[in-house]
C-alpha cells in the first residue's frame, strides 16, 4: 500500500512534468493553429542555460530567471524569423520547418557546449527527502516539482479565464480575422502567446535538469509524450493538457511499476518481464487509442 | 595547338606526380558514429586512431596509412553505404570504427565477404564472436557480454546474496543481463526491462526499493545511466544499496554530467587510465596532451586498434591484399597494447584481464581508481560455437 501512494506520486510528478510542456504546445496550436515540432528544443534551451548559469554562479534563482527569459526570446525570435510566415501554410509544411529547427537546435547547442552532457545538481534547499508517510521517504524536489505544477495549472487558469490578454487570447482562437478587425494587433498577439509557450517549455527544462541529464537532442524524448498529452487533452485546451497529462503520468508509472508483478499470476517470471517490458512501453498509447475511440476531439475539445 | 598538347601532357605528368605519394599509402576506411547523443563514442574513438598515427608519424608500423573518416548517424543503412563506397571507389582493404551493435551487424557480415578486414575497437556483437565469427573479421576491444561478466563474478565474490538487475528493452540489454547472470551465483531479487531512452526512473526505483536487494547491477548507456544515477542518489538509495555496472556508465566523459551521485560506484572494465604498463602511460600522457581530455575506454579501444592494424602492416609490409599473411599477422596481435596482457583467441577475439575500479573524487576531480583484477585471461562464452 505504501508503495502504491510513493508510486501515485511518481505519476502525479510525471504528469505536472508533462503539464509544463504541454501547455504551451497546446496554446500554440489552440490560438495559433500551428505544430511545433520545436517546442522540445525551448525545454533544451531551458535546461542548458540553468545548467550553465548555476555552474558558473552557484545560484538556482540566477538559473531559473535567465532561463526563463532566454527560452522566451528564443521562442520570439523563432516567431518572429521563421513560423510568422506559415500561418497560412498547411500543417506539413509548418512541420518540415519546425522539424528543421529541432535539427538546428540540437547542432546549435553542440557547438556551443559540445557533446559531452551537461551537469547540474538540486538546488541545496531541496536536497534530501521528507518522509511523507512513516516508511515513504520521498525526494524533496519531486514534491517540489509537484507544487509547481499546480501553480503554473493556477496562474494560467487566472491568465486565460480572468484577464484581458486571456480573453484576447480566446478570441484569437476561436476567429482570427473577426478579432484584427475589431483592432487587437493579432500579430503581437500571436508572438505574445509563442513566447509564453517557450517559457514554460523552458521552465520545465529548468525543473528537469537536476534529474534528468542535460544534453543535445534531450527534447524529442519527451516531446512525443507531450503529443500524446494534447491529443488525449484536446488540442488547444489548457484544461485537457492538465487532466491529459496527469493521466498519462500515472499510467505511465503505474503500468511499469505493477505490470511486471500483475503478469506473475498468469505467465512464468522471464515470459511476464518481457510481456510486462512491452506492455508498460505501450500503455499510454493503448489508453490514447482507448479514449480516441469514445471523444475523438480528445477529452476536452476546444 | 602544340603549345595546348603541352600543356595538356605537363598537367597530366604534375596530377600523376602529386597522386602518386596519395596512392602509396594503405587506406583505412572508418565508419564511425559522430553525431546523436553518443557522437563522443566515435569521437574518441577516431582521436585514439589518430594519436597512434600520429606517433608514428603518419605511419602506422612503418607504413604511411590514410585514415578516412565517416559519420555513421547510428544508423545501419547509412553504415552500410559508406562501406560499400569504401570499399567499390576507394578500394580500401581495412575497415573498422563502428561503435553500436546494430550497425555492425549491418556492416561487417557484408564487409568481411567482400574480402576487406574488419578490426572492431568496440561494438562485439555475440552472433560474431560465435557461429557466425569471420577469418577477415577482427575485435581489438572486447565481446559485448564481457564487462557484464566481470561484474556478476565480483558482485558474487563481494558477498551480495541478491541482485536488483535493470537493462535496456533491446537485445543489447537482454545481452548485458545474460552476460551477469552468467557469472553471478547468488538470488536475483528483480529483472526489470525499462524503455530504451527512458528518462524517468522513479517507478523502478520505489520497486526496487520495496525489493530491499542486497545490491544492483544496472546497464543504461548514454544518458539513460545518468538519469538513472541522479535519480537513484536524489531517492537516498546509494546509503544503503550499493550500485554496480559495467564501465559504459562511467567513462571519464559521463563522470562529469553525473557528478557525486557515481562517487563510490563500483565498474568493470577491460582499461583504465591507472594501468601500470609504459605503454598506457605513453598513451594517457600522449592523449591528455593532444586532446587536452582525459581519455575514456573507447579511446584506448582506438588506439589498441590502430597499433593491432599497425604491427599486421609492418609484418606484411603494408600489403593487406597478401590477405593469408596480414591474417596470420593480425592474429599474432603483436604490439604493446594499452591493456598489458591481450591476446587474440580462435575466433578472433580478445583473451584479456578484466578489472573492477572505483569512482573516486578528490581535489583533482571524479575519476576511476582500479581496483583490482578479477579475471585473468578471460576469453568469451562464445568461442566455442566458432569454426575458425
Amino acid at each position: 500500500m505504501l508503495l502504491f501512494i510513493e508510486q501515485v506520486l511518481n505519476g502525479l510528478q510525471l504528469g505536472f512534468m508533462l503539464f509544463l510542456l504541454s501547455a504551451g504546445l497546446t496554446l500554440v496550436f489552440g490560438v495559433m493553429n500551428l505544430i511545433n515540432l520545436a517546442h522540445g528544443s525551448f525545454y533544451m534551451v531551458g535546461a542548458y542555460v540553468a545548467a550553465t548559469v548555476m555552474l558558473a554562479t552557484g545560484s538556482f534563482t540566477l538559473a531559473l530567471l535567465l532561463a526563463l527569459l532566454s527560452a522566451a526570446l528564443c521562442g520570439l525570435l523563432v516567431e518572429i524569423i521563421v513560423l510568422r510566415h506559415l500561418y497560412q501554410r498547411d500543417h506539413l509544411d509548418q512541420v518540415l520547418a519546425t522539424f528543421g529547427l529541432i535539427l538546428f537546435f540540437n547542432e546549435t547547442t553542440r557547438m556551443i557546449w559540445g557533446r559531452q552532457p551537461l551537469f547540474m545538481d538540486v538546488p541545496e534547499a531541496f536536497a534530501g527527502s521528507v518522509e511523507i508517510l512513516p516508511g515513504v521517504p520521498y525526494p524533496l524536489y519531486r514534491l517540489l516539482i509537484i507544487g509547481i505544477g499546480l501553480l503554473v495549472a493556477g496562474g494560467l487558469y487566472l491568465l486565460i479565464s480572468h484577464t484581458r490578454l486571456g480573453m484576447r487570447i480566446r478570441a484569437g482562437a476561436s476567429n482570427r480575422s473577426m478579432v484584427a478587425a475589431l483592432g487587437v494587433n493579432i500579430r503581437w498577439l500571436y508572438s505574445l502567446v509563442f513566447a509564453l509557450g517557450a517559457l514554460l517549455a523552458g521552465f520545465a527544462g529548468v525543473m528537469a535538469a537536476p534529474v534528468f541529464a542535460v544534453e543535445s537532442g534531450m527534447g524529442e524524448s519527451i516531446l512525443i509524450l507531450t503529443f500524446v498529452v494534447i491529443v488525449i487533452g484536446g488540442i488547444g485546451s489548457v484544461k485537457g493538457a492538465l487532466l491529459g497529462a496527469l493521466l498519462v503520468g500515472l499510467v505511465d508509472t503505474l503500468g511499469r511499476a505493477f505490470l511486471p508483478d500483475l503478469l506473475q499470476w498468469l505467465f512464468a517470471t522471464p515470459t511476464a518481464n518481457s510481456i510486462a517490458a512491452s506492455l508498460a512501453s505501450m500503455a499510454i498509447y493503448l489508453l490514447m487509442a482507448v479514449i480516441l475511440a469514445f471523444k475523438p476531439r480528445g477529452l476536452f475539445p476546444a | 595547338m602544340m603549345n595546348f598538347k603541352l600543356i595538356s601532357s605537363s598537367l597530366v605528368a604534375l596530377c600523376v606526380f602529386f597522386m602518386a605519394p596519395a596512392s602509396a599509402a594503405v587506406k583505412i576506411g572508418m565508419v564511425t558514429t559522430l553525431t546523436t547523443k553518443a557522437g563522443y563514442l566515435g569521437e574518441d574513438i577516431r582521436d585514439g586512431f589518430n594519436l597512434a598515427i600520429e606517433q608514428g608519424g603518419g605511419k602506422l608500423g612503418g607504413i604511411e596509412v590514410e585514415l578516412m573518416v565517416e559519420d555513421d548517424g547510428r544508423k545501419p543503412g547509412k553504415g552500410r553505404e559508406i562501406a560499400e563506397r569504401y570499399i567499390k571507389s576507394d578500394k580500401v582493404k581495412i575497415m573498422t570504427g563502428i561503435v553500436f551493435s546494430n550497425v555492425a551487424m549491418a556492416v561487417v557480415p557484408k564487409v568481411v565477404k567482400d574480402d576487406v578486414f574488419y578490426i572492431s575497437p568496440n561494438a562485439g556483437p555475440s552472433a560474431l564472436a560465435g557461429k557466425r565469427c569471420h577469418q577477415n573479421y577482427f575485435n581489438a576491444a572486447w565481446q559485448n557480454d564481457n564487462l557484464h561478466e566481470v561484474m556478476g563474478k565480483y558482485v558474487s565474490d563481494a558477498g551480495f546474496k541478491s541482485a536488483y538487475i535493470l537493462a535496456p528493452n533491446y537485445p543489447a540489454g537482454k545481452d548485458a543481463l545474460a552476460g551477469f547472470k552468467r557469472f553471478y551465483t547468488g538470488n536475483i531479487a528483480g529483472e526489470v526491462y525499462t524503455k530504451l531512452g527512458q528518462s524517468d526512473y522513479a517507478a523502478e526505483l520505489a520497486n526496487l526499493r520495496a525489493a530491499k536487494p542486497d545490491a544492483v547491477f544496472f546497464f543504461l548507456p548514454g544518458g539513460m545511466g545518468i538519469n538513472f544515477l541522479k535519480q537513484y542518489a536524489q531517492a537516498g538509495l546509494n546509503d544503503s544499496i550499493p550500485v554496480f555496472g559495467p564501465a559504459f556508465s562511467f567513462d571519464a566523459r559521463l563522470l562529469k554530467a553525473v557528478g557525486d551521485a557515481a562517487v563510490g560506484v563500483i565498474n568493470g572494465s577491460q582499461w583504465n587510465h591507472d594501468l601500470d604498463n609504459p605503454a598506457n602511460q605513453t598513451f594517457v600522457a600522449a592523449f591528455q596532451q593532444k586532446y587536452g581530455r582525459m581519455p575514456t575506454l573507447y579511446a584506448s579501444q582506438g588506439y589498441d586498434t590502430a597499433n593491432l592494424i599497425g604491427s599486421a602492416l609492418q609484418a606484411t609490409g603494408g600489403k593487406p591484399e597478401n590477405m593469408t599473411a596480414f591474417r596470420a599477422a593480425l592474429q599474432k596481435a603483436e604490439f604493446d597494447s594499452v591493456r598489458g596482457n591481450f591476446r587474440l583467441g580462435n575466433n578472433h577475439h580478445p583473451v584479456q584481464d578484466i578489472y573492477v575500479r572505483e569512482v573516486v573524487k578528490d581535489a583533482s576531480g571524479i575519476y576511476n581508481k582500479t581496483v583490482q583484477k578479477v579475471f585473468t585471461n578471460h576469453a568469451d562464452a562464445y568461442a566455442a560455437e566458432c569454426k575458425l
